[in-house]
């Protein structure tokens, strides 16, 4: 029954860490810094092939 | 055409008789000015037409791009300009950080860096929508800042260089560091918890003593880190107390951590009874989550409050030796003579030592109008520059100008903690001696009653009685409104702004920017002689394209760049007017001492509205025309009148302006109570008199003038669009410029003051009962430190319920 019992708490214990390294990491990369703009940023269509990429280069004299 | 009389790029009304069409995304659509139509055509021409299906907040007016600017911006390409602003990555790549004006929503933010990105030679664009600061780095061989800062005035938005001041650091590093603690301090109370429930089953349920044991050595390991990391700054400030000999708070709560998980290691230890664990991870969460949150509403309010003042240009030219140079800010020391343009930024503190000129110092008064300078006269900082260049010995550079100690007094402003909050310390630490002692006396009576319970009995006591709800009452409640406040545009800038909005009796009004916009609009044309309405105004307009005073802004906007005709000529008359030649004949414009005509001649007879101001054209030989401008009333304004009225709520105007003006705009709003011609020292009298009487003064004002009646009022709000003393000198800031805000700000101030009684009642009432039960033993630990938490909680959510005032 122990054995069971520390595997599992083995297992929490090992994803504790994993959930800190991952929120450290967003943390240090600035992911908590602006949280309200990503979340509106994904509703725009960045891939819409009308969307000339570059194309400023020609009028760039 | 899009057809419901609003400009589709900015959304305000459209003027009669303009036509400004674009095809956007297939639809002919109205837009208001040529500005509008620059603006919209730059973001349709870059395939960026989706930032209209997004955004959810207008943008601010399109502007045309006037050469002059442009020229300026070439100024931020210099090398000793950048060093203060730019990094340099590696070589040949540049990175800057920008405070972008303009931003209303998030569609902004993906505009600006969809654009920017297009850009050959930009190499990473990150714009935060939360303080609406850009970073930017380029390649400078392939393209120069000037060109970035142009393209974003061409998407209608204006960028400012800045240097990422230190403080900003430290503060975004302080940011870091709490979300750390509270994310670390959440992982481990989780696990901490979900062990205790398998604990306390155990413990009626039975379990075995290995189980058990087991159980309790995770958490012990477990909860280390909230003991040894998370829960080390209520320590410190628990030192920094005891030692300064006014306990606060967080001393029982360092204790009651200590205790709690010392008691609970030997507990471990011994193998039996029970442990604590759960209630330290809970305890430290709560305490850190809340505190975050208050801390995080402050500096926002400050964060919001310091782009507005990175208005002095970072540049300027200096004059040595009869040459000009162009040098940082930063260098100038005093003494040094710099040059300032027409139309050009003032970049330092100084008097006049050459030429004459006016200046606007709209940034101080909030009132759009050129102040006369001459030989010697002081002028400020962030001042712009109107007729003719000016030569000024600097007196004060960056730390030692007027805008930089309005900075210093906002930040004041910010530390302070809000009355009742302070007196909830004040009480938490009378309480704290109080709790001690009686912990003390109930681990004697124990001690001699039943040894063995007694770790357990003193730990009940020092969580159950924990002011840790009655500490957080105030704090929950004004982080909810504030927050909440925030986000609709309404900024708290002093703590005690919320509690004693919740007591105004009477409301004050200072007319110009406030009730009207502080900016004159021209109201109608009188043509006199040969020429009509439209041929007049484009004579004036013409005139006024030379000049820089707020006027001829009321007469340029009325009209599109290439309706004008070339002027020659062209003079400035400060304060009296300009005048030049259009083919070939001399046409003036400006006040009637202007003109000799309209000295000699009998005023024409017009029915001038009261407090318009008219300006005359006139050609060699006769009075071609009449302008009447005029300040404008906010169009939300006679509701909010209104509003206050009903809420039986005293209403009135102090103005600085003419008696009659005031009584036009008075009798318009349907408010009894005003006075023209007030001085700042009369407003301030007037005030103090409706103080005596008993009333509690909300003072509603924009300039510098305001600024000492501001000060005096119980609590004062200044417009966003005013001035950077106004803002400073009072408690909230209106960032919308929407006047029922003000409407908002008092319900939220009642809302607030009745939900933090309410969290008072409970939290002591909770702290009160519990305590003589906790001291008898009826209440074991883990239940002590359930009811902390609820308690606790009850307080949070119901402050959070301010959220939806």
């Amino acid at each position: 029954m122990n054995s069971i019992l520390i595997f599992l708490l083995g297992l929490a214990g090992f994803m504790v860490i994993i959930a800190g390294i991952g929120i450290f990491w967003a943390i240090r990369s600035g992911q908590f810094e602006d949280m309200a703009g990503p979340a509106q940023r994904i509703l725009m269509d960045d891939d819409d092939p009308r969307i000339p990429r570059r194309a400023l280069k020609k009028d760039d004299k | 055409m899009s057809g419901d009389g609003t400009c589709f790029h900015c959304g305000l009304p459209l003027p009669q008789g303009v036509d400004y069409p674009l095809e956007i995304e297939g639809q002919m659509r109205a837009l208001c000015c040529r500005g509008c139509q620059a603006v919209a055509q730059a973001i349709v021409e870059n395939g960026l037409q989706e930032y209209y299906r997004h955004r959810t907040a207008m943008p601010s007016t399109g502007h045309e791009l006037i050469p002059a600017e442009l020229s300026k911006l070439a100024l931020y390409d210099h090398p000793e300009i950048q060093k203060s602003f730019v990094i340099e990555d590696a070589p040949h790549i540049k990175q800057a950080s920008l405070i972008l004006e303009g931003i209303t929503c998030a569609a902004c933010v993906w505009l600006n860096e969809r654009h920017l990105q297009q850009l050959p030679g930009v190499k990473a664009v990150q714009v935060n929508y939360a303080n609406h600061r850009a970073r930017i780095s380029w390649d400078e061989r392939e393209i120069q800042l000037s060109r970035i800062l142009k393209e974003i005035q061409l998407l209608g938005y204006n960028a400012h260089p800045y240097n990422a001041l230190q403080q900003e650091e430290l503060r975004r590093k302080g940011r870091s560091r709490d979300i750390r603690r509270i994310a670390v301090t959440g992982l481990s109370a989780a696990q901490v918890m979900m062990l205790a429930v398998a604990l306390y089953a155990g413990a009626s349920l039975g379990m075995d003593v290995d189980t058990a044991n087991l159980l309790r050595y995770v958490s012990l390991v477990l909860t280390l880190p909230v003991f040894l990391y998370t829960a080390v700054p209520f320590y410190v400030s628990a030192w920094r107390a005891m030692k300064s000999g006014h306990l606060n708070m967080d001393v029982p709560v360092s204790i009651a951590i200590i205790t709690a998980f010392a008691g609970s290691v030997w507990v471990t230890l011994q193998g039996e009874g029970l442990v604590y664990y759960d209630a330290i991870t809970m305890f430290a969460l709560f305490l850190l989550s809340t505190r975050f949150l208050e801390r995080n509403a402050r500096e926002k309010s400050v964060e919001a409050t310091e782009n507005l003042l990175k208005l002095v240009p970072a540049m300027s030219l200096r004059l040595r030796a009869g040459k000009q140079e162009a040098v940082a800010v930063l260098d100038l020391v005093e003494g040094d003579i710099i040059l300032a343009k027409p139309g050009e930024a003032i970049a330092a503190d100084g008097e006049v030592a050459a030429g004459i000129s006016s200046v606007d110092e709209a940034l101080l008064t909030g009132e759009s109008r050129a102040v006369p300078k001459g030989m010697g006269d002081p002028v400020i900082a962030g001042s712009i520059n109107l007729d003719g260049p000016l030569e000024i010995r600097v007196t004060g550079t960056g730390e030692n100008t007027v805008l930089a100690g309005i900075v210093r007094l906002l930040d004041r402003a910010v530390a302070e903690k809000p009355r009742l909050a302070q007196l909830a310390d004040q009480v938490a630490g009378r309480f704290t001696y109080v709790l001690l002692a009686l912990t003390l006396v109930v681990a004697l009576a124990w001690w001699w009653h039943d040894p063995d319970r007694i770790l357990e009995i003193v730990l009940a006591v020092l969580v159950v009685t924990c002011p840790c709800a009655l500490s957080i009452a105030a704090p929950a409640a004004f982080a909810a409104a504030g927050s909440h406040l925030l986000k609709q545009g309404i900024l708290l800038t002093r703590g005690h702004a919320l509690e004693t909005l919740a007591k105004v009796t009477h409301v004050v009004f200072d007319k110009t920017g406030t009730l009207t916009f502080g900016k004159p609009k021209l109201l109608r044309v009188l043509p006199f002689g040969r020429l009509d309405t439209h041929a007049c105004l484009r004579m004036a307009a013409s005139l006024e394209q030379a000049s820089e005073h707020p006027l001829a802004q009321s007469f340029l906007e009325q009209l599109s760049r290439n309706e004008l005709h070339p002027v020659t000529e062209a003079q400035n008359f400060p304060g009296k007017g300009v005048a030049g030649l259009i083919s070939g004949h001399r046409y003036t414009l400006g006040n009637r001492l202007l003109s000799g005509l309209t000295q000699a001649q009998q005023e024409p007879a017009m029915d001038v509205a009261a407090g318009a101001t008219v300006v005359w054209l006139c050609d060699e030989v006769e009075l071609l025309a009449a302008f009447e401008l005029s300040d404008e009333l906010r169009p939300d304004a006679i509701t909010l009148i209104e509003t206050l009225k009903t809420q039986g709520l005293g209403v009135s105007i102090l103005s600085g302006d003419s008696n009659a003006a005031v009584q036009h705009f008075a009798a318009r709003l349907g408010i009894t109570e005003y006075r023209g011609a007030q001085r700042p020292e009369d407003k301030l009298a007037a005030l103090k008199a409706l103080q005596a009487g008993g009333g509690v003064v909300a003072m509603v004002g924009d300039g510098v003038n305001d600024a000492p009646v501001l000060a005096g009022a119980d609590v004062s709000l200044a417009m966003g669009g005013g001035t950077q003393v106004a803002r400073a000198s009072s408690d909230i800031v209106l960032l919308s410029e929407k006047l029922p805000d003000i409407w908002r700000a008092l319900q939220a101030g009642q809302a607030t003051l009745t939900v933090m009684r309410q969290n008072f009642i409970w939290a002591a009432g909770y702290n009160f009962l519990a305590l003589p039960f906790a001291a008898m033993g009826y209440i074991p630990p883990w239940l002590a430190a359930l009811g902390m938490s609820v308690s606790s909680l009850v307080v949070v959510l119901n402050a959070l319920r301010l959220r939806q005032v």
